[in-house]
């Protein structure tokens, strides 16, 4: 299991652009993939789970990864998070 | 009778064509309770499938045609692939014994209201708004208010216009569209920005006066309708529209282009802005950021100078307007030929030479803390950059830059985050500013050349006086040189020059700066294209030997005569 925490420093959160970037971006692996937030676990597949998390600002979240392609797709993950501005 | 509506551009240019009004996208579910919720339950998956496919083919097309992913497509293809998604509407269907019309009405409402940051997104809204009237469209076999069934070219106007309905038009027959809603930046103002088709957004209620027998003109510059235009009316936007169209097929594709000679120098080209408001158009216009916001023209608007708040409200708003561009923002620069309807600033006799710029931010620091403070905070936006007008001395410079930091450290105490990047830099307008540059360039972190009020510093002569020509001495060889002084001890510092004032949209001036090595053109709006499309002819090394020439030249004749004959290609397309 592949494990990274994020600060979202985004001042709108992860809102739907980003979030429909991240789903898609998670879909492209094999391994299962998780968002956590405030306790609360969704599939970061489902872009539905992302924005019922309502990740706003300065949140700190875990993206965890569990698979063959795990360390891949943490990396393709945080790369996006970084493009999207979402976090540092 | 014409009948004018005033709303907000969305580009495009200018039509002239009958209207087309289109209805309002609401179905709505006829039954709650199903009679056979396995038969429902198929209606829905088979509908996901339909619309799902439909939306995979818009998409693609769409991409295609702009070149790049179109985000609420992506967003509702993600949206309907979410097999989560799915499922709740299934287990909803099933459990409820509900029809699949009223199903999809109650998943619309669940999603746009899944959290917070849901409810807060007009995107997300939208986007989920658009995929429940697309599957009640298929589930009800009734349209969604289209313009598929338009046989002739048309302005449509609507209440509002979803983003799959923006790219299905055709954009043979869409002559304009307009809407009652809409902003400058929602995601259906660029997109038909994109599509090139005149648009004006945010006319507060268009569809109660438009009929489809009405004729209208759509001004997508200006942000401008006229319903029953008279044939005067008719007549002068038919030629303003001739007018726009020759510039924008040769211009308009350099909107999207970086500015570059053919010698590979890379120029920035930004905009000359003085209200607020003026950024949706330039957003629109090619400008590679805003060269100079002059802050009083806002200022003055009000009795008294807005409050910090207010002021924050106005940069935040520029900024997220912009966020990959710099903005620079000059200070209050009032005096002289702006002055202020306010008897406790006294003007003395010469007010060009009195209490102006900086001079009077610094007296009055009461009126410049505020708006630095505003300025920093909303640094956090966007590429937010503060510029001093009327520097003379070095002194006041360092002092300002020392106000900077004192309220960037108050702002820090009281928790808020500042960028530690935001650039502080200085007009260039006075001879003294021009003579003892290399010091500034040690101390500030950008120029910007004030061209009309160093030319009258320089030549002492009264720019609101009527009987100087001051234009002509924009190109005399004293201007020349202190120009590019300016130039070569910044560059020498590592720091970049813009020049802000008429000189840079003097078309006879333009090829001298580029020769000169100017980073920065700062011109209205207006002009940028056609200053991309002059610099993308010229080369810089080549122009060295006109610079020299100029710069040897006695006065300003000499040096037009020079240019005009050196370059007479550029002459020929002025007169055109």
């Amino acid at each position: 299991m592949e494990k990274r925490d994020f600060t979202i420093t985004a001042e709108t959160g992860i809102h739907a652009r980003p979030a429909t970037i991240l789903v898609q971006t998670a879909s492209k692996f094999t391994s299962d993939i998780t968002l956590t937030y405030n306790g609360k676990s969704v599939n970061l597949k489902s872009i539905m789970g992302v924005m019922s998390l309502g990740v706003g600002q300065n949140a700190e979240v875990t993206i965890s990864a569990e698979g063959d392609d795990e360390k891949d797709a943490i990396a393709a993950i945080e790369d996006t998070m970084k493009k999207e501005g979402l976090a540092d | 009778m014409s009948h004018t509506l005033n709303g907000i551009a969305a580009g495009g240019g200018i039509t002239i064509a009958p209207v087309y009004v289109m209805g309002a996208s609401s179905l709505a579910a006829p039954n709650k309770v199903a009679d056979d919720e396995n038969h429902e339950a198929q209606r829905l998956r088979d509908s996901f499938s339909l619309i799902n496919h439909g939306l995979r083919q818009i998409g693609d097309q769409a991409e295609a045609e702009f070149g790049r992913p179109i985000m609420t497509i992506r967003t509702l293809q993600t949206v309907i692939n979410d097999p989560a998604v799915r499922q709740l509407a299934m287990d909803m269907l099933i459990e409820n014994h509900w029809t699949a019309e009223w199903t999809v009405e109650q998943l619309v409402d669940r999603l746009q209201k899944l959290s917070t940051i849901a409810v807060s997104s007009p995107f997300w809204v939208g986007v989920v708004h658009d995929l429940g009237q697309r599957l009640l469209s298929h589930l009800l076999q009734e349209p969604i208010p289209d313009v598929a069934n338009l046989d002739h070219r048309a302005v449509v106007i609507a209440h509002s216009i979803s983003p799959t309905q923006v790219v299905r038009l055709d954009r043979q027959l869409v002559a304009a569209l307009v809407t009652d809603e809409g902003g400058a930046t929602s995601h259906f103002s660029l997109l038909s920005e994109e599509l090139a088709i005149p648009s004006v957004v945010a006319t507060h209620g268009v569809t109660k006066y438009a009929h489809d027998d009405m004729v209208a003109i759509v001004d997508g510059i200006h942000g401008k309708v006229i319903l029953q235009p008279s044939p005067q009316e008719i007549d002068q936007y038919q030629k303003m529209a001739g007018q726009y169209a020759r510039e924008n097929s040769a211009l308009g594709k350099l909107k999207h282009q970086e500015t570059r000679s053919t010698d590979g120098q890379r120029i920035r080209i930004a905009a000359n802005m003085s209200l607020p408001d003026e950024i949706n158009s330039i957003t629109h216009s090619g400008a590679e950021g805003v060269g100079l916001f002059r802050t009083e023209f806002m200022l003055m608007e009000d009795a008294r100078f807005t409050s910090e708040d207010a002021q924050f409200a106005i940069y935040k708003q520029v900024a997220t307007a912009m966020p990959e561009r710099l903005i620079v923002v000059r200070t209050l620069d009032i005096g002289s030929d702006k002055l202020v309807q306010d008897a406790s600033y006294d003007d003395g006799s010469n007010p060009a030479l009195g209490l102006r710029g900086l001079r009077l931010g610094l007296a009055h620091q009461e009126l410049l803390r505020p708006q630095i403070r505003a300025l920093l905070r909303a640094a956090t936006y966007g590429k937010i950059a503060i510029m001093f007008p009327m520097v003379t001395t070095l002194a006041e410079f360092r002092q300002s830059r020392q106000i900077v930091d004192e309220e960037r450290q108050k702002l820090t105490d009281e928790g808020i985050k500042i960028p530690d990047n935001v650039q502080v830099g200085m007009m260039v307008e006075t001879p003294a500013a021009v003579t003892m540059i290399d010091q500034f360039a040690q101390h500030a972190d950008f120029f910007s050349i004030g061209s009309n009020d160093l030319a009258q510093y320089l030549f002492a002569v009264d720019r609101t006086n009527g009987q100087v020509a001051p234009l002509l001495q924009t190109l005399h060889p004293a201007m020349l040189r202190s120009v590019l002084h300016v130039i070569r001890q910044a560059h020498n510092e590592g720091k970049w020059v813009s020049l802000c004032g008429n000189m840079a949209a003097l078309h006879v001036a333009e090829p001298l700066l580029l020769a000169m090595g100017l980073d920065e053109f700062s011109v209205p709006s207006d002009h940028i294209l056609p200053l991309r499309h002059l610099i993308s002819g010229l080369s810089v090394r080549q122009l060295q030997p006109l610079l020299h020439q100029a710069l040897a030249l006695e006065n300003a004749d000499e040096v037009e005569q020079l240019i005009k004959h050196s370059l007479p290609e550029l002459y020929q397309a002025e007169q055109n």
